[in-house]
């Protein structure tokens, strides 16, 4: 099978190369039936990446040790889900899943576009080939995932014990789906600079869907990653400003800036070199985050070692930054605005703001991330910035962003008059301000920054509900139905822009809980033993008993060993929770370390215990002492080697579950102290929540509207009528 | 004024705001980072000065302690090392052998670690695979 797969990679890449020479040629001959070769070729990439991705799956389900990248990250033991999604867990299963996503998306955009954009399709197709063929040629000469071993192996090493978390399995696919999307109005934005069709609208608007859709699937990697950060790693926060997380955010920054100011382009003609810039910056900084990750060249928590492809990628991401600023050059003529700013006190204008935050953050996170090489550059030495500097940046640009976000949807296109302001302003200002007083008068204002956050964050949600308000009382008036048909009946005939306003509302919501969780929460790390108590946030939290448990595997190997602890938490007399924080322990293969002694010097992961609430998150992780166990674990490896040479596979294994059981017994009867961290964070929940709303207003926004719809059958239907005329008149000639 | 005259004005204001804003960030981010070191470049160290230690867990090096942990850091590839006494949360990953991340300060002969800095590189990430390939 791996020679199947490796074959099936060698052709998407021969294939992709002669489909990136036919669009190029077809476009520059006009020779159509070359130009529909290329299209082709897209489809067909995505058949034999389907099938080699099919191929490692495949491995990984049936834990076929033959292929290196199963025995090096699956085993027997692995559970089915994890199994399936292991295989991008890898270097070479990871880019495996680049290239098929890629040619997937590649070949939704160019089935959906194959009778429009004639003059820009083909060199968009060639731009997707090139990317694929690029990916190709890593998984053909540099990564393979379909390398053999010599020696087949009878067990795996397991998926690394952190990534065991459904969100963490399902991150990597959004993220790239993210990724691969943005190449799509990248590879239009450079055929239509090739062909200078940039103000041309029908471009803009085939590929708009995929933008959004782009951003839509990165912010939920985002998001996922964070989940997973805040549930697995066991500090108890979300985000660290790591490298390799910055590269995430900043496509989806630039994109953000893009399909804001790209309405501005629809509706007045207007920052056309903005848009066509920040299309093809979001592209580059898509690709730069897929390099980072592999390169090494910064440190990171997640960056992968030992990688050769750093040398490709900046060449691949090179070629992207000069073919761009060439281009754009080359064009400037064409992208001149037909339109002028009328008044700084417009949407246009609010939306240019927004614009210009949102990259000024880009550009920041941009500029933190790359700190250590531009600093060795002017300084001959590597400097790095920690998460203080990042916040002393974003946290007021983050403000002003959401303020915007409040302002744009209130404020008229080309020109606000000071009645217009009264009319949408009064109301949703007013409130917010009210808010902000009482929550000053609570304390809040001890926290300037998160309070001002607070008030922004409850403009925009007073705002956009003022917007849907006016908008149902409208519709009632017109319609005569009731409320909630109303409200259906708006968001349906304007699902872009009331999609929109929630995706508003959502992030809203999410600074909010940012503030308040980065400003009000209480974190104490404190040794303690059963029966200790300590006092976090006002919670007093008890370590009542410790708990154990081993997790077998099918075989009936034990897979997993877990100290853990019972804490309960009061509150006022009145206990709030129970919690269990665990450490897991997993084996190290390493025989050398003893039998019992093995299970101590594998992995380890933090299961937290998490009390979750709409006002506040009561969460713990724990660390037992292992150390001091460590007389019982040597001993026991002494008296199991002694025994072990008499005793046959089966009999060794029984004693060792036994042994493993009387040290379990142990922790339990005679429990070492354990290091809690203890933490009281409030309104944590609202970050998932606001995330939610946003993947809600996402997909409002996305989904095709009615009249849209109804175009493309009639279009459809008109195709092929005209068609079935050809057909007439051709047999009538 | 003359429209052209306008433009002029405006683009000199907007590169000098983009000059002033680009020096800014310059000074803060080199007022605010630290030097990225391994434990050989530490040997000058000075007292009271933050640097960003890379290295690896010295082998046989941790003990851990009430609140935290203390370990050795050694060059990547090479064996000199350093004495860390880091206190908050040790990332699960964490343990001998691993590359960390951590801000530290020298105190006496002891480098001592700024809360909560400590980080471990995910050892999921892609390893050159030891295994013998075909």
């Amino acid at each position: 099978m791996a020679t199947v797969g490796r074959a099936l990679l060698i052709l998407a890449l021969v294939v992709a190369a002669y489909g990136l020479l036919a669009s190029i040629y077809g476009a520059r001959a006009r020779r159509p039936e070359w130009v529909a070769s290329g299209r082709r070729s897209v489809y067909a990439v995505a058949a034999l990446a389907t099938g080699a991705f099919a191929i490692l799956e495949l491995a990984f389900l049936r834990s076929d040790f033959s292929f290196s990248i199963v025995a090096s990250h699956s085993s027997t033991t692995t559970p089915t889900f994890y199994k399936a999604a292991a295989a991008w867990s890898s270097q070479e299963g990871s880019l495996l899943l680049w290239l098929w996503l890629l040619s997937l998306w590649s070949s939704l955009v160019l089935f959906f576009t194959r009778r429009q954009l004639r003059l820009v399709a083909p060199y968009a197709t060639a731009v997707l080939l090139g990317f694929a063929a690029f990916f190709a040629g890593l998984l053909v000469f540099k990564a393979s995932p379909f390398q053999t071993l010599a020696v087949v192996p009878a067990e795996g090493s397991g998926l690394n014990p952190l990534l065991r978390h459904p969100s963490m399995m399902i991150h990597p696919p959004m993220l790239y789906s993210g990724y691969t999307l943005f190449a799509i109005p990248f590879a239009f934005a450079i055929g239509a600079l090739i062909t200078r069709q940039v103000g041309a609208a029908d471009w803009i608007r085939s590929t708009r869907r995929f933008a959004l859709a782009a951003w839509f699937f990165l912010g939920i990697g985002v998001m996922l990653g964070a989940r997973w950060s805040y549930m697995e790693l066991g500090w108890g926060g979300y985000w660290a400003w790591d490298p390799v997380e910055n590269a995430s955010l900043l496509p989806w920054l630039t994109g953000t800036a893009f399909l804001h100011s790209i309405m501005i382009q629809e509706k007045r003609g207007m920052l056309k070199i903005w848009n066509i810039s920040l299309v093809l910056t979001t592209g580059i900084l898509a690709i730069l985050g897929t390099f980072l990750v592999r390169s090494g060249i910064l440190d990171s928590i997640h960056a992968f070692v030992g990688s050769s492809l750093g040398v490709p990628f900046v060449t691949l991401i090179g070629i992207m930054i000069a073919g761009s600023i060439g281009l754009v050059v080359w064009r400037r003529e064409a992208l001149r605005s037909e339109n002028r700013l009328d008044s700084m006190l417009s949407r246009e204008a609010i939306f240019l703001a927004n614009n210009l935050v949102l990259v000024g953050l880009a550009f920041v996170v941009f500029w933190g991330t790359f700190w250590p090489l531009i600093a060795e550059a002017l300084t001959g030495s590597r400097r790095a910035l920690g998460p203080p500097w990042f916040d002393r940046y974003t946290v007021p640009l983050a403000i002003v962003l959401v303020l915007l976000s409040g302002i744009g949807p209130l404020i008229a296109w080309r020109r606000a008059t000071a009645a217009n302001a009264r009319r949408n302003f009064l109301f949703p200002v007013g409130l917010a301000l009210l808010l902000g007083v009482v929550l000053a008068a609570l304390g809040v204002a001890s926290r300037p920054l998160a309070l001002a956050m607070f008030v922004c964050g409850a403009f925009v949600v007073f705002s956009v509900g003022q917007e849907f308000w006016r908008g149902v009382r409208v519709r009632r008036a017109m319609s005569g139905d009731g409320p909630l048909a109303a409200l259906v009946a708006l968001v349906g005939r304007n699902r872009r822009r009331y999609g929109g306003y929630l995706v508003h509302v959502g992030m809203a919501v999410l600074f909010i809980g940012i503030a308040a969780s980065t400003a009000f929460n209480d974190t104490t790390d404190v040794r303690m033993s059963p029966g200790d108590k300590t006092t976090v946030g006002g919670y007093q939290f008890t370590y009542v008993k410790p708990t154990s448990d081993a997790a077998f595997s099918g075989a009936g190997n034990i897979e997993k060993i877990s100290f853990g602890a019972v804490v309960t938490i009061r509150k006022d007399g009145k206990t709030v929770a129970t919690l269990r924080p665990e450490r897991g322990y997993y084996p190290s293969r390493d025989s050398s370390l003893g039998a019992v002694g093995r299970y101590f010097e594998g992995e380890a992961t933090s299961e937290v215990g998490l009390k979750g609430g709409m006002r506040r998150d009561l969460w713990t992780a724990m660390t037992p002492n292992i150390r001091e166990l460590q007389p019982v674990i040597d001993e026991a490896d002494k008296a199991f080697a002694t025994v072990a040479g008499q005793l046959n596979p089966e009999e060794a294994g029984a004693l060792l579950g036994r042994t493993l059981r009387l040290l379990i017994d142990r922790y339990e009867s005679e429990p070492p102290p354990a290091t809690f961290r203890l933490i009281t964070s409030p309104m944590v929940t609202w970050i998932w929540i606001g995330a939610l709303i946003v993947i809600g207003g996402a997909l409002i926004a996305m989904w095709p509207a009615p009249d849209a719809a109804r175009r493309r059958a009639t279009a459809r239907l008109a195709a092929r009528v005209a068609e079935d005329l050809g057909r007439t008149e051709t047999r009538t000639a | 004024m003359h429209p052209a005259r306008k433009r002029r004005i405006r683009l000199v204001v907007a590169l000098s705001a983009a000059v002033i804003l680009a020096c800014a960030l310059v000074y803060t981010s080199l007022s605010a980072s630290n030097e990225s070191v391994q434990p050989s470049q530490l040997t000058a160290a000075q007292s009271g000065v933050s640097y960003q230690l890379t290295g690896k867990v010295a082998d046989g090096s941790v003990r851990e302690r009430s609140g935290g942990v203390d370990f050795r850091v050694r060059d990547r590839t090479g064996a000199r090392s350093v004495p860390v006494s880091y206190t908050g949360a040790v990332p699960d990953p964490f343990r001998e052998g691993r590359e960390v991340i951590v801000t530290v300060r020298k105190q006496g002969t002891m480098f001592v670690a700024e809360r909560d800095s400590l980080i471990t590189k995910c050892p999921s990430k892609f390893t050159e695979d030891s295994n013998q390939k075909s």
